[in-house]
């Protein structure tokens, strides 16, 4: 009979090529992590230099003349906001339909090409819709915007004026508006959003699905009892990621739009702005200081699409895990 | 209370004989074959009836659209005699619909309309925008110069027999391979990280790397023009350019690997590890090859993105006309921007050959999104044939080579010859 001595320790010492994974691992994690805080850290101490000298008026002031100490991005952010929003009155209703189209109406083997067509086009560099949105389109969508402000002029954003009140007709008023920009963008992030709302919607859950079809249902009413309430959250969410992209759509807009440093409210007429424009158009010719203006107006524009991105994916991930546990 | 009496039934005889005394007919089951079967009845196809109700609609609603526009009333253009053909579609299709059915059906049937005219409108923008861009860029792509010489001795109001845009081509391969250099062992290492080794850290690498793929590409430009070209180079060069492209991509790459990693089957690892190896060889020998294919998707996509993004170049790269196979100094131009620099100019010519360049990056991007789709259509383990033959014969080696050594005094006819038993 040996006595028992004392407690082995269960613990293993990690092997040598373990430590050496560990650290490389590790170190690769926080290289990671040094180069994103990099980038945050720098656009905000040089963001920090107009920020001080703007103050709170950045958001508000119109001009941009940061020579002279007056800049802000008011008229801007108004114009990267009015595009995103036409952008996704275009875009949702046509995702929200392909989608639906794709998990509940089509099957088979064209579903699948479907989902490979939505995927591919989510791929196609944005410069081919800046292109097709400057040679194509801005010339077939000009009857359609004269139209538009010649019926609906009774709605202030639709009607189309001169600078001395007079309404304009003529189709050189109707170019590089707000509304061709915003429709491009709206293209470009259609795949996007049909994609999250696909994934969303082929996740409700089939014993309710099958539960509505057997009470009788029709397919529209399975899919407005089950499929909506159950993918609200992708819908949502999507729609919510797609707004992040349109907001920061550069070189789309920067081809279609002629900028300007006013508030328009008239978007069926010449002229709208964005910040990604701004920084694509100033950052050539400007000073230490100008610079500085346009990463705070840069900054700026991060910190929206950051609070919306992040919005979207807890609503994406809170409506999964719902779905899971019912 | 229904009783079956079943000859196969076993199980509780007594029971069913005693009831069945006092139920009287036996329940007849036919026996397969003996009944004639009538033709299979199709139940998903649409019957003659809903046909001709689509039919009919369509055909009335495209003569009251013609009809309004080209003698009732002053109506014009194309776009308005659509979108009245439409209207009056729906009115129509929904009016024959309600001859027979009700208005549950009605709603069934005027929602499945919309929904496929969603898609319908959806895929032909789409596909018009790709083939808006191929059909324009037929004046430039034909002429085998357009992408064998550069723009160096062509000028605006020179034909497009002269000059291309190798030039650009190269300036995209340089640019995206000093971004996947980089790319491709920190995301993948950095995925790895996320998901062998955990913790706290990881969350947070997970949580920043999440906010990455926020930066507007334009933002990430303006970083890399300003902390690297105006701080330390001085001149907009390849280099530059391929850091902007570099912060986009990073993000996306860490992203799509971590979800690949994470469908790793956990049991896969518990195996490897029950078997006595460390996390290193796990990592190495059990979930990498796993997830290669998903992994090589997830670096193809994230490419597919880098070499389309135009922005961060717009700032970084600097424009040329010349061949320059120096990344650290001197611009260097990539396909993106040279369509952008193109199009700047009032020329056709230069219109014509912007076309051309975007067709020629369209089809990069749509080759290598081909490609990732041919790797990546299986998920994590599932083995092609070739693969699966592969790992079959290496397994049968195995098979001798531990009898072998277990057994060293063993000639070789008594040992296994078929390994799957």
């Amino acid at each position: 009979m040996t006595a028992i001595t004392e407690r082995r320790s269960l613990a293993s010492k990690p092997s040598r090529s373990d430590s050496i994974f560990k650290t490389v691992t590790f170190s690769a994690g926080a290289t990671t992590v040094g180069i994103m805080l990099a980038v945050g850290l720098f656009l905000s101490i040089r963001a920090g230099d107009a920020l001080s000298v703007a103050g709170p008026s950045f958001l508000v002031e119109q001009q941009w003349s940061p020579e002279t100490r007056v800049f802000g991005i008011g008229a801007i952010l108004f114009g990267t906001f009015s595009i995103a929003i036409i952008a996704m009155a275009v875009a949702v209703p046509l995702a929200l339909g392909t989608a639906l189209l794709i998990s509940e109406v089509a099957g088979g083997s064209l579903r699948g090409f479907l989902v490979s067509l939505v995927d591919l086009m989510a791929a196609v560099p944005s410069v081919v819709y800046g292109l097709w949105g400057l040679f194509f389109l801005q010339a077939n969508v000009i009857p359609v915007s004269q139209w538009i402000s010649t019926y609906f002029a009774w709605i202030p954003i639709f009607r189309v004026e001169g600078s001395s009140g007079d309404v304009l007709t003529e189709a050189s008023a109707f170019t590089s508006s707000a509304f061709i920009a915003g429709i491009v963008v709206g293209l470009m992030v259609v795949p996007t959003q049909t994609s999250i709302m696909r994934e969303a919607f082929s996740q409700a859950p089939v014993g309710e699905r099958e539960a509505a079809l057997a009470l009788g249902s029709t397919r529209w009413g399975m899919i407005r009892t089950v499929v909506l309430p159950f993918g609200r959250g992708g819908i949502i969410g999507g729609t919510m990621l797609g707004l992040g992209r349109a907001l920061g759509e550069t070189i789309a807009v920067y081809m279609i739009i002629s900028p300007i440093f006013t508030i328009n409210w008239e978007v069926l007429k010449t002229g709208t702005n964005s910040v990604s424009a701004l920084i694509a158009l100033r950052y050539g010719e400007a000073s230490d200081f100008a610079l500085s203006a346009l990463m705070a107006a840069g900054l700026v524009l991060f910190v929206i699409t950051l609070i919306v991105n992040f919005t979207a994916s807890s609503i994406v991930a809170r409506s999964r895990s719902g779905a899971e546990t019912s | 209370m229904t009783v079956v009496n079943d000859e196969r039934q076993v199980g509780g005889d007594d029971i069913a004989l005693f009831e069945a005394e006092e139920v009287a007919p036996r329940t007849n089951t036919p026996k397969p074959g003996d009944s004639a079967v009538g033709p299979r009845r199709t139940l998903r196809t649409a019957t003659l009836d809903e046909r001709f109700n689509i039919v009919g609609a369509l055909v009335a609603a495209v003569s009251l659209a013609t009809l309004l526009f080209g003698w009732f009333t002053p109506l014009t253009g194309a776009i308005g005699w659509v979108v009245v053909a439409f209207i009056s579609f729906i009115a129509f299709y929904s009016l024959l619909v309600a001859l027979r059915s009700d208005g549950q059906e009605v709603r069934d049937r005027i929602m499945t309309v919309l929904l496929v005219s969603a898609g319908v409108v959806l895929f032909s923008a789409l596909v018009f925008v790709v083939a808006y861009t191929i059909i324009r860029a037929s004046d430039a792509l034909p002429h085998l110069n357009f992408v064998t010489e550069t723009m160096e001795l062509a000028g605006p109001l020179d034909p497009l027999t002269m000059g291309g845009i190798l030039h650009a081509i190269v300036g995209t391969i340089i640019q995206i391979s000093i971004a996947l250099a980089i790319t491709i062992p920190l995301g993948i290492t950095t995925a790895v990280f996320l998901n062998e080794i955990g913790g706290k850290f990881a969350r947070f690498v997970r949580t920043i790397s999440d906010a990455m793929t926020a930066l507007p590409s334009i933002v990430a430009g303006l970083f890399v023009y300003a902390a690297i070209i105006q701080l330390i180079t001085h001149q907009r060069s390849g280099f530059a350019a391929a850091m902007a492209i570099t912060v986009m991509m990073l993000p996306i790459v860490i992203r799509a690997s971590d979800v690949v990693l994470r469908l790793v089957p956990g049991n896969l690892r518990e195996a490897s590890y029950a078997l006595g190896t460390t996390r290193w060889r796990t990592v190495w020998h059990v979930v990498l090859p796993t997830a290669r294919s998903g992994l090589v998707t997830a670096v193809i996509l994230g490419t597919a993105r880098g070499i389309g993004e135009t922005s961060p170049v717009l700032l970084t790269s600097g424009v040329t006309a010349v061949m320059n196979f120096n990344p650290f100094s001197g611009p260097m131009i990539s396909l993106p921007l040279q369509v952008f620099d193109f199009v700047k100019s009032p020329e056709p010519n230069m219109i014509a050959r912007g076309f051309g360049t975007a067709a020629v990056l369209l089809l990069l991007v749509l080759g290598l999104f081909t490609i990732a789709r041919l790797i990546g259509g299986r998920g994590p383990g599932q083995l092609s044939e070739a693969q699966r033959k592969r790992v079959a014969a290496a397994s049968a080696d195995d098979v001798v080579r531990m009898a072998r050594n277990t057994n060293p005094t063993s000639t070789p006819e008594n040992l296994p010859k078929e390994p799957s038993q």
